[in-house]
């Protein structure tokens, strides 16, 4: 099992129970203070968060950015994803190099639809890390909150998944927060 | 350090090596059973959807960790060291129950012409494709007794297909799905026979044990209740009963050790804590399914047996294959999910056999329940990966969706193996196991074949649009990994006799997948298991006191 280097609120993670207490925490974004990331820097984060939210947009339904997939992403990053860290450092200096050589700002100031245009060229050009953070959004959008993503269970909601989650018992010992 | 020594030591506490160990420990031997993952129970049911069995995107939930466990895949592109969590390593469950333990759990036996894959089709180019020396009337009581002592549920009664000499099955099957329901009509107007999948699921209280309560964590998961039946909850428990089998996990089992005259003598094994230990017995039983019994054998290197015991004629490792698996999605204008699980209940054996042109084809199925991470898996080519069209798919179709798959036979290859690795070490300084291979072409053939059989049943049970996945023609192995220790009557083709007894050494038995000569077209637990009751039953008679007749 994962051990854990420190007691604090990491160490909730990887705990039975409590669960739902611990996923609202960690999926809560917190973009004040330096240093709150666990392996991105603040900018990073940004990127990240604002990737994320054009794989998985907001409609009707919540997006990854509102799920708090960069959450998930940050955590395992240090974590089972260790192996991914470079490159997701390496994929991130050059999606925003990208963008400033082709829009002449960085990526996350860049318009919606330029995202876009970005997030294309990085899926034919830098197929390695799209690929990567396709997948974790992916991961961090639909499975389960205690990972740190789906932030109160937004995609199993969107996708009408019944509580309780296992039929005649909760999945959590406290049942989920609405909202 | 020297261990008491016992008239048994098996290894590998899965499908094959519980039921010798219940088997032997029952008739009055000493036996221990190491085992080199955890026990776990119901309780290590995290019902987590990445980190679980099947899905393993953040680990295996039981076993074998990434860290200590590497293995070597040799393909075009060279030499790639890969790990438990990814797909290309082949791995089965490291937990005591083996696949058992979190497995789907359904319980097939194999068709009669599935054992003689040689005489029916001949042979086919390229493919070491191959009778077993036994047939299924050999393996009938024991698929009985099996199916009894740890409790299959279903209803074969519809299935034509089936082998003759049956009693009927001891639980009756789950209620229908909404899937069910639907599917099952649709198959019979197309003259099809579908029938209720046999399941190693108590349905009724069974040995002890509660019935399925139906939750959508089945397959890959931990059993909350016990309801699903593995050798973890059944043989296992009944041979640490009898106060003759010790249980051993976190064993890890470096070698075969073996006397002058290339006797097996016991074997070598690292503790939890990593210290080395000499476990002596009388016999030897290699259960670790087919990629680690190979490996095993091929590390356990003596004077006599320079490339590994047993593979004197190189064949330990080779005909390394599982099933290759097609699946067809249909889309229902309506939502078919009803959110009980397990899913997978309903099948039809028409296409195993007696496809024009093809030798062999494989059982069809629907497929369990799905989570909406898995459902990433499930969708089309043409459907948006990203962005709103991606949200739009899945918000849309998640719910109206019906999957069919099924376990096409493979044709064995010789070329497929497992070997060990000059190189790459494990946490205990064990050689890794090294895979290397593709699947035979005709075996992408038939499930291109059979696929569009499910295509055909989806379509017909009303499916709107529909979609297919042929998988690639990459080595097959995971969780159904057979092969690797063939059975057959001539020592030059094989590396077991037909009670599973290694023709180089009379007291090294291999009792697991490995031996299967071809796998059938199903998932193969409950042919592991009834074999294994057939071969545990074998040795006994042979059994005089301290060796087997030789």
């Amino acid at each position: 099992m994962i051990k854990h280097g420190t007691i604090g609120r990491r160490t909730l993670l990887g705990a039975g129970f409590g669960i739902a207490a611990a996923a609202s925490i960690v999926s809560l974004p917190r973009w004040k203070g330096a240093g709150w990331w666990r392996f991105f820097s603040d900018d990073e984060a940004r990127t990240v968060d604002a990737i994320c939210a054009q794989l998985i947009p907001l409609d009707r339904d919540p997006g990854a950015r509102e799920a708090g997939v960069v959450n998930y992403i940050d955590i395992q990053l240090t974590k089972p994803f260790k192996r991914y860290q470079a490159v997701y450092r390496r994929g991130l200096a050059k999606l925003d190099g990208a963008s400033l050589g082709k829009f002449g700002k960085r990526f996350v100031e860049l318009s919606s639809d330029r995202q876009v245009e970005a997030l294309r060229d990085a899926e034919e050009n830098f197929k390695e890390f799209f690929e990567l953070i396709l997948a974790h959004c992916r991961q961090g959008f639909y499975g389960d909150p205690r990972h740190g993503g789906n932030r109160n269970m937004a995609s199993w909601k969107m996708l009408r998944l019944p509580f309780p989650m296992v039929r005649g018992r909760m999945h959590y010992d406290d049942a989920p927060k609405a909202g | 350090m020297a261990l008491k020594r016992v008239n048994a030591v098996i290894v590998g506490a899965g499908a094959g090596g519980g039921v010798a160990a219940k088997e032997l420990s029952t008739a009055g031997l000493s036996v221990v059973l190491l085992e080199r993952g955890k026990w776990y129970s119901a309780a290590d049911c995290r019902k987590d959807d990445l980190h679980n069995q099947r899905t393993t995107v953040l680990g295996n939930a039981f076993g074998p960790d990434d860290e200590r466990n590497p293995r070597v895949l040799a393909d075009e592109r060279g030499e790639t060291i890969v790990y438990p969590s990814e797909a290309a390593y082949s791995n089965n469950a490291a937990c005591v129950g083996g696949g058992t333990f979190s497995y789907g759990a359904q319980a097939w036996r194999f068709l009669e012409k599935d054992f003689r894959m040689r005489s029916t089709y001949g042979t086919v180019a390229g493919s070491t494709l191959e009778d077993w020396p036994i047939g299924y009337s050999d393996l009938e009581p024991y698929y009985d007794k099996a199916e009894w002592e740890l409790g299959v549920s279903g209803d074969e009664t519809d299935n034509i297909f089936r082998g003759p000499g049956r009693k009927p099955l001891p639980m009756p099957p789950l209620a229908p799905s909404k899937e069910h329901q639907i599917l099952l009509p649709a198959a019979k107007r197309l003259g099809l026979h579908p029938f209720d999948i046999p399941m190693l699921r108590n349905t009724v209280p069974y040995n002890g044990r509660r019935s399925c309560m139906r939750c959508r964590w089945c397959c890959g998961f931990a059993c909350e209740l016990s309801a699903r039946t593995g050798t973890h909850n059944t043989v296992i428990p009944a041979a640490l009963a009898t106060g003759n089998c010790e249980l051993r996990t976190e064993c890890v089992v470096k070698e075969i050790l073996l006397d002058d005259r290339g006797h097996a003598t016991g074997v070598a094994y690292f503790d939890g804590n990593d210290r080395l230990h000499e476990q002596s017995a009388d016999l030897v039983l290699v259960c670790g399914g087919a990629v680690e019994s190979a490996r095993l054998l091929l590390n356990s290197r003596h004077r006599l047996f320079p490339n590994g015991l047993g593979n004197r004629y190189d064949w330990v490792g080779r005909n390394l294959h599982s099933h290759t698996y097609p699946a067809a999605v249909g889309l229902f204008a309506y939502d078919t999910y009803d959110d009980l699980g397990p899913g997978a209940s309903i099948a039809i054996c028409d296409y195993n056999h007696g496809n024009p042109g093809l030798a062999g084809g494989g059982m069809l199925a629907n497929e369990f329940i799905r989570l909406p991470y898995q459902f990433m898996n499930q969708a089309p080519a043409w459907a948006p990966r990203w962005g709103q069209g991606h949200k739009d798919f899945v918000r849309d179709a998640y719910k109206r969706t019906i999957v069919i798959m099924g376990p096409v036979q493979e044709m064995p290859l010789y070329e497929a193996r497992a070997q060990v690795d000059p190189k790459i070490k494990d946490h205990w300084g064990i050689p890794v196991a090294r895979l290397s291979g593709m699947k035979h072409p005709h075996t992408l053939e038939i499930a291109r074949y059979v696929v569009d059989k499910a295509v055909a049943w989806l379509k017909e049970a009303g499916a709107v649009q529909t979609w297919t996945r042929v998988p690639p023609p990459t080595l097959s192995g995971g969780q159904h990994q057979a092969g690797t220790c063939r059975m057959g009557d001539d020592p030059k083709t094989s590396v077991v006799n037909r009670d599973c007894q290694l023709h180089e050494a009379d007291n090294v038995y291999v009792i697991d997948a490995s031996v299967h000569v071809t796998n059938g077209g199903f998932n193969p637990a409950l042919t592991v298991m009834a074999n294994a009751y057939r071969a545990s039953g074998n040795l006994l008679k042979a059994w005089k006191g301290s060796k087997v007749r030789g």
